[in-house]
């Protein structure tokens, strides 16, 4: 590793960690800028398949297949990719897979764009809505944690959780640079 | 303009599942909403069969995260025209992840037969073996005979590189045969069939 070009271990490497522990062997995500490093980290993995979906239901579906399959996944996306996903999640709820998503927010803090707050304001309460067991971090400091937590509570009891990363945790897209 | 007009030689679609899945071995199943459910149902309630009951479009995406788990199987998706147009995007997906263990078989009689037969996508405009193709799934076939789809049923089984199949169906309705529609019976009897129960 050269120490000198990476950066320093932040909470993305924390909720990496957790992705690690739980065994997790497949990752559906769509890509998005506050995921980036963790996307990067899980590609790097050869002992995780990383998934990139055109919509992020797709990714419900995949980590119903891949429990099927006996294998443990997680879902990255961003808060606008929950309302892509409502209906599919009554395949997790139908069935009981276990389904873990980290959910990027936007919206919610210093947002520039005001397309985003439709949506970005309404995720947790879309999950809700949904029966998905919703976890929040705004603070770097419990983000393994919680993932770590959320994953568990998934495969122990075969239930659909999210952990929302808040808009203030990510740092605001900056527009004008 | 239609590009599956009448003339066009068709399978009776129970005729094609049976011949699909007469020599199935360890072969495991995805069905979609609907009709296909149906007939995979009337050939048996094999527990290694996973029904959807719902989650129209995604099919194709349950069988590419079974297939990736479970590289010693073949994986067949069976569904229809309609939820393979709902979830389009996913035919993009496994042509990049490409798992030389998953085959899609999509039968197509350009119409939603579950609500009354109205035409799809697939009866004018929209060829499924050429979007298949531009998604990078080279391996596909446009099949309306028995020897055709008996060919593929033999390359499902040897597990060399990811199919498609687009089965042209006529657009009749055969009396349905309902498997279970327990969501959490038909995820744990897959399990326990295939051996992964606690994994």
């Amino acid at each position: 590793m050269n120490i000198t070009t990476d950066p320093p271990a932040d909470w993305r490497d924390d909720i990496f960690a957790a992705l690690q522990a739980a065994d997790i062997r497949q990752v559906g995500y769509v890509p998005d800028a506050g995921h980036s490093r963790l996307i990067e980290r899980v590609h790097a993995d050869p002992n995780i398949r990383a998934v990139s979906l055109t919509t992020e239901e797709e990714g419900v579906a995949l980590a119903a297949g891949a429990w099927l399959g006996g294998q443990r996944s997680a879902l990255l996306m961003q808060s606008s990719g929950v309302g892509n996903c409502i209906n599919m999640l009554s395949l997790a709820k139908a069935c009981r897979f276990p389904l873990t998503m980290l959910v990027t927010m936007r919206g919610e803090w210093a947002e520039f764009n005001p397309w985003q707050v439709a949506m970005g304001s309404k995720t947790q309460a879309a999950l809700e809505l949904m029966d998905v067991l919703v976890y929040r971090v705004d603070d770097a400091a419990d983000a393994g944690e919680t993932v770590a937590a959320a994953l568990d509570i998934a495969f122990n009891g075969s239930l659909a959780t999210a952990v929302l990363l808040s808009q203030r945790l990510i740092g605001a897209k900056r527009w004008v640079k | 303009m239609s590009i599956i007009g009448s003339n066009q030689p068709r399978l009776d679609r129970r005729a094609a599942i049976c011949v699909l899945l007469a020599e199935r071995g360890d072969l495991l199943v995805v069905t979609g909403l609907g009709s296909t459910t149906y007939d995979a149902a009337s050939v048996a309630d094999d527990e290694r069969n996973f029904y959807l009951w719902g989650a129209m479009g995604g099919a194709a995406m349950v069988g590419l995260g079974l297939a990736i788990a479970r590289p010693d199987r073949p994986v067949l998706v069976v569904t229809g025209d309609g939820d393979t147009l709902m979830g389009l995007g996913a035919l993009a997906t496994v042509g990049v992840q490409a798992p030389p263990n998953l085959a899609l078989a999509v039968f197509d009689n350009g119409r939603y037969a579950e609500t009354g037969m109205q035409p799809s996508h697939t009866d004018s405009a929209v060829d499924l073996v050429g979007v298949a193709r531009s998604c990078g799934i080279e391996a596909a076939f446009d099949i309306a005979d028995e020897d055709a789809l008996a060919d593929f049923a033999r390359r499902v089984q040897r597990k060399e590189r990811t199919l498609f199949a687009r089965v042209a169906i006529h657009a009749d309705e055969p009396p349905r045969v309902l498997p279970p529609r327990d969501g959490v019976l038909l995820k744990n009897r897959f399990r326990r069939a295939t051996g992964v129960e606690g994994a």
